[in-house]
Protein backbone atom coordinates (compact mmCIF):
# COMPACT_ATOMS: atom_id res chain seq x y z
CA UNK A 1 0.00 0.00 0.00
CA UNK A 2 2.71 2.40 1.07
CA UNK A 3 4.97 1.51 -1.86
CA UNK A 4 2.13 1.96 -4.38
CA UNK A 5 1.37 5.42 -2.94
CA UNK A 6 4.99 6.53 -2.98
CA UNK A 7 5.44 5.28 -6.53
CA UNK A 8 2.33 7.16 -7.71
CA UNK A 9 3.54 10.36 -6.01
CA UNK A 10 6.94 9.98 -7.68
CA UNK A 11 5.29 9.48 -11.09
CA UNK A 12 3.24 12.63 -10.57
CA UNK A 13 6.31 14.64 -9.64
CA UNK A 14 8.09 13.33 -12.77
CA UNK A 15 5.11 14.53 -14.83
CA UNK A 16 5.50 17.98 -13.23
CA UNK A 17 9.23 18.10 -13.99
CA UNK A 18 8.57 17.15 -17.63
CA UNK A 19 5.93 19.88 -17.75
CA UNK A 20 8.37 22.50 -16.44
CA UNK A 21 11.10 21.47 -18.91
CA UNK A 22 8.60 21.55 -21.77
CA UNK A 23 7.42 24.98 -20.71
CA UNK A 24 10.97 26.23 -21.25
CA UNK A 25 11.77 24.23 -24.39
CA UNK A 26 8.58 24.62 -26.45
CA UNK A 27 8.67 27.18 -29.27
CA UNK A 28 5.36 29.08 -29.12
CA UNK A 29 2.40 29.82 -26.88
CA UNK A 30 0.01 27.13 -28.06
CA UNK A 31 2.44 24.28 -27.51
CA UNK A 32 3.38 25.74 -24.14
CA UNK A 33 -0.28 25.78 -23.18
CA UNK A 34 -0.66 22.20 -24.40
CA UNK A 35 2.11 20.98 -22.13
CA UNK A 36 1.10 23.29 -19.32
CA UNK A 37 -2.42 21.92 -19.07
CA UNK A 38 -2.42 18.20 -19.79
CA UNK A 39 0.65 17.07 -17.93
CA UNK A 40 -0.15 19.18 -14.87
CA UNK A 41 -3.65 17.67 -14.68
CA UNK A 42 -2.13 14.19 -14.84
CA UNK A 43 0.52 15.06 -12.25
CA UNK A 44 -2.01 16.44 -9.79
CA UNK A 45 -4.18 13.36 -10.23
CA UNK A 46 -1.29 10.96 -9.63
CA UNK A 47 -0.14 12.86 -6.53
CA UNK A 48 -3.67 13.02 -5.07
CA UNK A 49 -4.27 9.29 -5.68
CA UNK A 50 -0.90 8.47 -4.13
CA UNK A 51 -1.71 10.51 -1.01
CA UNK A 52 -5.09 8.71 -0.81
CA UNK A 53 -3.17 5.41 -0.77
CA UNK A 54 -0.94 6.68 2.03
CA UNK A 55 -3.58 8.44 4.16
CA UNK A 56 -7.00 6.84 3.52
CA UNK A 57 -8.82 9.02 6.07
CA UNK A 58 -8.26 12.21 4.00
CA UNK A 59 -10.17 10.82 1.05
CA UNK A 60 -13.03 13.38 1.11
CA UNK A 61 -10.91 16.53 0.80
CA UNK A 62 -8.47 14.94 -1.62
CA UNK A 63 -11.22 13.75 -3.96
CA UNK A 64 -12.77 17.23 -3.78
CA UNK A 65 -9.41 18.73 -4.84
CA UNK A 66 -9.14 16.24 -7.72
CA UNK A 67 -12.73 16.96 -8.77
CA UNK A 68 -12.21 20.74 -8.85
CA UNK A 69 -8.91 20.38 -10.74
CA UNK A 70 -10.68 18.19 -13.29
CA UNK A 71 -13.48 20.76 -13.57
CA UNK A 72 -11.55 24.03 -13.74
CA UNK A 73 -8.32 23.18 -15.57
CA UNK A 74 -9.79 22.53 -19.07
CA UNK A 75 -12.08 25.55 -18.66
CA UNK A 76 -9.25 28.00 -18.02
CA UNK A 77 -7.05 26.58 -20.77
CA UNK A 78 -9.88 26.72 -23.30
CA UNK A 79 -10.67 30.35 -22.44
CA UNK A 80 -6.99 31.25 -22.67
CA UNK A 81 -6.51 29.46 -26.01
CA UNK A 82 -9.51 31.26 -27.53
CA UNK A 83 -8.24 34.61 -26.25
CA UNK A 84 -4.74 34.06 -27.64
CA UNK A 85 -6.13 33.00 -31.02
CA UNK A 86 -8.40 36.04 -31.29
CA UNK A 87 -5.52 38.24 -30.22
CA UNK A 88 -3.67 37.09 -33.33
CA UNK A 89 -0.86 34.87 -32.14
CA UNK A 90 0.65 32.54 -34.73
CA UNK A 91 2.12 29.07 -34.61
CA UNK A 92 5.85 28.79 -35.13
CA UNK A 93 5.90 25.06 -35.76
CA UNK A 94 4.99 23.43 -39.07
CA UNK A 95 2.45 21.11 -37.49
CA UNK A 96 -0.63 23.04 -38.61
CA UNK A 97 -0.53 24.75 -41.99
CA UNK A 98 -4.12 25.91 -42.34
CA UNK A 99 -6.13 27.74 -39.70
CA UNK A 100 -8.76 25.32 -38.42
CA UNK A 101 -10.32 27.67 -35.88
CA UNK B 1 10.79 9.34 1.91
CA UNK B 2 8.90 12.28 0.41
CA UNK B 3 11.87 14.61 0.54
CA UNK B 4 12.99 13.54 -2.94
CA UNK B 5 9.53 14.19 -4.37
CA UNK B 6 9.22 17.56 -2.64
CA UNK B 7 12.71 18.59 -3.83
CA UNK B 8 11.96 17.59 -7.43
CA UNK B 9 8.65 19.46 -7.34
CA UNK B 10 10.43 22.55 -5.98
CA UNK B 11 12.94 22.35 -8.83
CA UNK B 12 10.06 22.15 -11.32
CA UNK B 13 8.45 25.17 -9.63
CA UNK B 14 11.70 27.14 -9.90
CA UNK B 15 12.00 26.28 -13.61
CA UNK B 16 8.43 27.50 -14.16
CA UNK B 17 9.24 30.67 -12.23
CA UNK B 18 12.23 31.20 -14.56
CA UNK B 19 9.85 30.87 -17.52
CA UNK B 20 7.46 33.28 -15.81
CA UNK B 21 10.18 35.93 -15.44
CA UNK B 22 12.15 35.41 -18.67
CA UNK B 23 9.44 35.86 -21.30
CA UNK B 24 8.20 38.68 -23.48
CA UNK B 25 4.48 38.23 -24.16
CA UNK B 26 1.55 38.45 -21.76
CA UNK B 27 0.03 35.13 -22.90
CA UNK B 28 3.15 33.14 -22.06
CA UNK B 29 3.25 34.75 -18.66
CA UNK B 30 -0.39 33.85 -17.96
CA UNK B 31 0.25 30.22 -19.01
CA UNK B 32 3.27 30.03 -16.70
CA UNK B 33 1.21 31.55 -13.87
CA UNK B 34 -1.51 28.93 -14.36
CA UNK B 35 1.08 26.15 -14.15
CA UNK B 36 2.55 27.77 -11.02
CA UNK B 37 -0.87 27.71 -9.34
CA UNK B 38 -1.46 24.04 -10.08
CA UNK B 39 2.05 23.13 -8.95
CA UNK B 40 1.53 24.96 -5.66
CA UNK B 41 -1.68 22.96 -5.08
CA UNK B 42 0.28 19.72 -5.48
CA UNK B 43 3.10 21.05 -3.28
CA UNK B 44 0.58 21.88 -0.53
CA UNK B 45 -0.84 18.33 -0.74
CA UNK B 46 2.66 16.86 -0.41
CA UNK B 47 3.54 19.20 2.47
CA UNK B 48 0.36 18.23 4.34
CA UNK B 49 1.47 14.61 3.99
CA UNK B 50 5.00 15.41 5.12
CA UNK B 51 3.99 17.50 8.15
CA UNK B 52 0.93 15.31 8.91
CA UNK B 53 -1.35 18.33 9.05
CA UNK B 54 -4.73 18.06 7.42
CA UNK B 55 -5.31 21.83 7.58
CA UNK B 56 -3.05 22.41 4.55
CA UNK B 57 -5.54 20.51 2.41
CA UNK B 58 -8.09 23.27 3.02
CA UNK B 59 -5.73 25.83 1.49
CA UNK B 60 -5.14 23.54 -1.49
CA UNK B 61 -8.91 23.14 -1.85
CA UNK B 62 -9.47 26.91 -1.89
CA UNK B 63 -6.66 27.34 -4.43
CA UNK B 64 -8.20 24.67 -6.65
CA UNK B 65 -11.60 26.37 -6.36
CA UNK B 66 -10.66 29.97 -7.16
CA UNK B 67 -7.29 29.60 -8.90
CA UNK B 68 -8.79 29.31 -12.36
CA UNK B 69 -10.59 32.66 -12.03
CA UNK B 70 -7.30 34.51 -12.52
CA UNK B 71 -6.61 32.73 -15.79
CA UNK B 72 -10.17 33.25 -17.02
CA UNK B 73 -10.00 36.95 -16.17
CA UNK B 74 -6.67 37.37 -17.97
CA UNK B 75 -8.11 35.54 -20.99
CA UNK B 76 -10.98 38.00 -21.07
CA UNK B 77 -8.52 40.88 -20.76
CA UNK B 78 -6.37 39.61 -23.66
CA UNK B 79 -9.49 39.11 -25.78
CA UNK B 80 -11.51 42.29 -25.19
CA UNK B 81 -9.61 44.61 -22.89
CA UNK B 82 -11.06 45.73 -19.60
Amino acid sequence: MEYIGSFLIFLGVIAFVISAIGLIRMPDTYTRMHIGTKSTTMGTFLIVIGVIFLEPTWILKLSLIAFFILLTNPLSSSVLARAIHRDGSTLKSDAMKEDQL
Amino acid sequence: MFEVSITLLSIALLLTLYRFIKTTTLADRVVAFDVLGIMSISLLVLLSLSFQREIYLDIALVLALIGFLTTTLFGRYIEKGL
